[in-house]
């Protein structure tokens, strides 16, 4: 059942008011947060305030949209106005920007509830929101266990119920991996479907914002209402957007759906495998044909995301100067000393690693070996992709090798924790949608994710697929134990 | 022909900062050893090679990447957003107003456009560069390989033309101002202010070739881009303000020579003659210190107005990585064949058409076309005269002269002159049936020109029309003779300068309207007639 049209049906219905719910959620949160820590801010009073103005709307015999009164969270890189926006970062820890992301301003219309910012690794680089310059956050379904990252403050805040779905970002990997992790659907459009207006910029060819959500039919709702056209984004794609819900039917007669091979091979955690070859066996009880077939260069895609995503990050990141806004280091005698104090003060290592790694890739004499020979491969991954869709309508593969892995366990080795988006990363460096859906649990009751990777603009199908499934499969009703 | 070619491919190489200390390096090491028998540099000819690099603004409302104003002079951060700021999240959306006065800049300098272009980041650390990287165009600038053709008229009027080609255009977004407190320069002040008004303004940046090799032609070629500039609209060059924003690039060589000597960047140049004066000034100095043996040092000077000399800024050290990159925020710039034919068909005339025109069908000298084609609205305002009929050399008398300092004294611009071409050839053409003589015109001018309206209603309105009827200026000469006998008796003893005496009265009798030409002929029938 969907968490939205429900809450809804309840609104409508004068079942309960917008501030009942809107403090339900507050009231989870307040009992949750001490182990979670999903939230960076919560905005308790403007929710509130928020839903007083639903309840009188709903008083006054208004007609209501499907978002409005419903309580959401979003994560703590989209600029909201008047609240700040860290992104987990020393370096913005009292930012407070004067404008509203696109994203922010569509729910906002829709009279959505903004119950919260969520927390994310710093500057949204890194898989597990260990990261995050706040402390991290712990997955609801074993508080020792990641909750993912970036957006791992939304996919646990979903996933935990402290909010009804939630927004994050997805630039390798982001919302699909803590989605995975913490059991929820969690979807990455294609690049240009959504405005990135006020989204702060980690790498600008990649990012992409989307919804974390309990169900399909929550993601495909809350996709509906933040997809579109932006002016604002010279990037963002003239489409019109179709209702997404329509999309959603249950049978899967006539889609083809392939089969990475080069995602089942070595590295998979055995529960993973399983888990995968189970869901084939029900896609194709629901009507779809299994194809196996190849994308040769994917593994390449690690290699080549840790230089172009680090290129542009090293340029988006520069303006952090402790100039204009943000954090500024104290006792600094010249202007050097004072850009090279704040910025060893106010970045976390990850973020230093990967400013450094796009600052070599880019500099004169390693240009055309690091980032122009990148996004050649990239080139080549768009076009194994383009192959593989003339042979499927879907493609799945795990939307990570493992499962919730053990908060520490990887801190101290970039490259184990990098390899844990090696399944998510290919689809962003081609722009492709995403979406990954829980397909299990392991044996220590951790959830498994699936990924279905759709081609350019095929959202609707990733959502009729994925319904399909989840209307086939237990495991969306299965909630954490906290 | 081979020779100019292999030159110029070295120099677009060295007008771009980021690429040049080595290759100027090597070409310094291949000009101090060229030749078996070493050679007393004191004894050579040299000659300068010379580049420009003019910045210029945009004159758009609004700037290249958001919505706030470009308005010159407004307050401290107050023409600012949260795009031009740079703050985190926002993105930059191409003023399309801008591509199309770039494209338009691109054809009139004779360049080939980009059907495919793109922007690029310039990453450096500045704090008057909110996102310490500039929105700029790198390898696919929108137009390249073009020329400006300049005019140079010596002391005779003779006229010397000479093509200058363009490296390439590109366009990219200004930076703001740092305001130095504390004192007036850099070096001494206690703390800066940082300005954004400027911050994202739209500029195209045009390199020349190093084709200029004299102070006067890069005065020249910098004054006649600014023409071109203005005649498009798409800049006001005002170099007070700094919409027009000149860098040179000097070197010396012996005359001969095909490679370059070191080359040195001159700033701070606010006028046309600060350039012609610093760069003359330069190559002395380099030509100086080369003869005597001394080494150019690769650096940055300034020209100092105060004392005329350039003085080193900065010296390079090694070169600067900008760390180029497409910028992933903007798409690629497409220019379809139909706009691009649009925007063409868009162009005025240029001035130095129009100098061709007036030169060989009109027969102007050089020197009256530069001045009439040097603004468009004066050249309009000439053509319209000539087009209602007044002959081309007396209309450019009377635009150059009169008309031009009234418009200085005033401070007015042609446009808003009360005097409308039209007028002004029927001016001329009152002057031409003789109906009023010179001077008249010249007396009726300071009424036209303040008021406008039909110079020839205001003759008949004035009663001023000239007296050009034989029979009533013979009787009137008679009159004059017979009033003044002994004027006349003198005049006729030999004292024949009395002539003037007699014109005078003349003049006199008729307020002036005598047709001076005809009366001095009649009177001098008269006057020796009847003797």
């Amino acid at each position: 059942m969907s968490v939205i049209q429900e809450l809804h049906r309840q609104l409508v219905r004068k079942e309960r008011s917008a501030t009942e719910i809107t403090q339900a959620y507050l009231d989870r949160i307040a009992a949750v947060e001490p182990t979670l820590h999903s939230f960076l801010t919560v905005t308790g009073d403007r929710a509130l305030a928020q839903a007083a103005e639903v309840d009188q709307r709903l008083a006054a015999g208004e007609e209501i949209g499907l978002l409005t009164g419903i309580p959401l969270a979003i994560k703590d890189n989209l600029c909201t106005y008047g609240v700040r926006t860290t992104c987990a970062s020393k370096m913005l820890e009292h930012f407070v920007p004067p404008y509203e992301s696109t994203v922010t301003q569509k729910l906002q219309a829709a009279g959505a509830i903004m119950v919260g910012k969520t927390n994310l690794d710093e500057f949204a680089m890194g898989s597990s929101t260990e990261n995050s310059a706040f402390g991290f956050t712990a997955n609801p379904w074993n508080p020792e266990r990641v909750s993912g990252g970036s957006s791992g403050g939304s996919a646990a805040a979903v996933a935990a119920g402290e909010c009804a779905a939630a927004l994050g970002s997805d630039t390798g990997g982001s919302i699909r991996q803590p989605a995975a992790f913490c059991g929820v659907v969690g979807l990455k459009p294609t690049y240009g479907l959504v405005s990135r207006y006020g989204l702060v910029a980690y790498a600008s060819s990649l990012d992409q914002v989307g919804p974390l959500a309990p169900t399909v039919t929550d993601a495909a709702i809350l996709l509906g209402a933040i997809a579109g056209h932006d002016p604002k984004d010279a990037t963002s794609l003239s489409v019109s957007i179709p209702d997404y819900t329509q999309a959603l039917k249950p049978d899967l007669k006539g889609m083809r759906i392939g089969v990475i091979q080069e995602t089942v091979g070595e590295g998979l955690q055995p529960e993973v495998k399983s888990a995968l070859e189970a869901a084939l066996k029900t896609l194709e009880a629901l009507g779809a044909t299994i194809v196996e077939l190849s994308c040769p260069r994917f593994a390449y895609g690690l290699p080549t995301y840790y230089i172009i995503a680090p290129s542009e990050a090293s340029a988006n990141l520069a303006r952090y100067d402790g100039v204009n806004f943000g954090f500024r280091a104290e006792g600094a005698s010249d202007l050097l000393e004072m850009y090279m104090k704040t910025r060893a003060q106010g970045f976390g290592a990850e973020v230093k690693r990967r400013i450094m790694i796009g600052t070599y890739a880019l500099s004169a004499g390693y240009y055309d070996a690091y980032y122009l020979r990148a996004q050649k491969v990239r080139t080549l991954i768009k076009e194994d992709f383009a192959q593989a869709f003339a042979q499927a309508d879907v493609l799945v593969c795990p939307t990570a090798p493992t499962t919730a892995f053990k908060a520490g366990e990887k801190t101290a080795d970039p490259l184990s924790m990098y390899l844990s988006d090696l399944m998510t990363i290919p689809v962003n460096l081609a722009g492709l949608p995403g979406l990954s859906l829980p397909c299990g649990f392991d044996r220590e009751g951790l959830p498994i994710g699936l990924q279905l990777i759709g081609n350019v603009l095929g959202e609707e199908t990733l959502f009729h697929v994925a319904y399909a499934y989840e209307q086939a499969t237990p495991w969306h009703q299965q909630q954490p134990q906290l | 022909m081979a020779k100019a070619k292999s030159s110029k491919r070295q120099a677009s190489k060295t007008s771009k900062t980021a690429k040049s200390t080595q290759s100027t390096s090597t070409q310094q090491a291949a000009t101090i050893a060229p030749e078996p028998t070493p050679v007393d540099p004191a004894s050579l000819t040299y000659e300068a090679v010379i580049g420009l690099e003019i910045h210029c603004q945009l004159s758009t409302q609004t700037k290249i990447f958001s919505s706030s104003s470009t308005q010159f002079g407004a307050p401290p951060n107050t023409n600012i957003d949260p795009v031009c700021l740079g703050l985190p999240g926002t993105l930059p959306v191409l003023n399309e107003k801008v591509l199309e006065y770039a494209v338009k800049a691109g054809l009139a300098l004779n360049c080939q456009i980009a059907p495919y272009s793109k922007f690029d980041r310039k990453q450096y650390f500045y704090p008057d560069l909110p996102k310490n990287y500039q929105i700029s165009q790198y390898d696919l600038p929108i137009a390249q390989h073009g020329y400006l053709e300049i005019e140079l008229v010596d002391e005779n009027g003779t006229a010397r033309r000479k093509k200058i080609g363009i490296t390439r255009l590109h366009m990219e977004e200004d930076a703001g101002k740092l305001v130095h407190a504390g004192s007036d320069r850099l070096s001494g002040s206690t703390y800066s202010l940082v300005d954004l008004n400027r911050a994202g303004v739209p500029l195209v940046e045009i390199v020349s070739e190093p084709d200029l090799r004299t102070g006067q032609e890069a005065a020249e070629y910098a004054q006649e881009l600014r023409r071109i500039l203005r005649y498009l609209g798409v800049c006001d060059g005002n170099m007070q303000e700094g919409s027009l924003r000149c860098d040179v690039n000097i070197s010396v060589r012996p005359v001969g020579s095909n490679t370059f000597g070191t080359k040195v960047e001159i700033k701070n140049m606010n006028s046309f003659s600060a350039i012609q004066r610093a760069i003359d000034y330069e190559i002395e100095r380099q030509v100086a210190a080369v003869k005597a043996g001394e080494a150019i040092v690769q650096e940055t000077r300034l020209w100092d107005e105060a004392t005329q000399q350039t003085r080193t800024m900065r010296v390079k050290e090694g070169s600067s990585d900008y760390r180029y990159f497409p910028e992933p925020d903007l798409g690629p710039i497409e220019v379809s064949a139909e706009q691009l034919a649009a925007w063409r068909a868009d162009l005025p005339e240029l001035p130095a058409q129009k100098r061709h025109r007036y030169e060989t069908e009109w027969g102007l000298p050089p020197q009256d076309a530069r001045v009439l084609t040097d603004e468009r609205g004066v050249a309009e305002y000439f053509e319209a005269t000539v087009a209602a009929g007044a002959p081309p050399k007396l209309a450019a008398n009377w635009i150059m002269g009169d008309i031009t300092a009234y418009l200085k004294e005033q401070k007015l611009a042609i446009e808003a002159l009360p005097l409308k071409p039209t007028e002004l050839a029927e001016l001329i053409q009152l002057i031409e049936a003789a109906t009023i003589s010179s001077k008249m015109a010249k007396d009726l001018l300071p009424e036209l020109l303040t008021q406008g309206g039909s110079p020839k209603a205001l003759v008949e309105k004035k009663g001023l029309s000239q007296i050009s009827d034989v029979a009533t200026l013979e009787a009137m000469i008679d009159e004059v003779l017979a009033a003044h006998p002994n004027e006349l008796e003198q005049y006729r003893a030999g004292k024949t300068k009395l002539q003037g005496f007699f014109v005078g009265q003349m003049m006199k009798k008729t307020c002036g309207r005598a047709d001076p030409k005809l009366t001095n002929q009649l009177l001098a029938k008269k006057l020796n007639a009847s003797s």
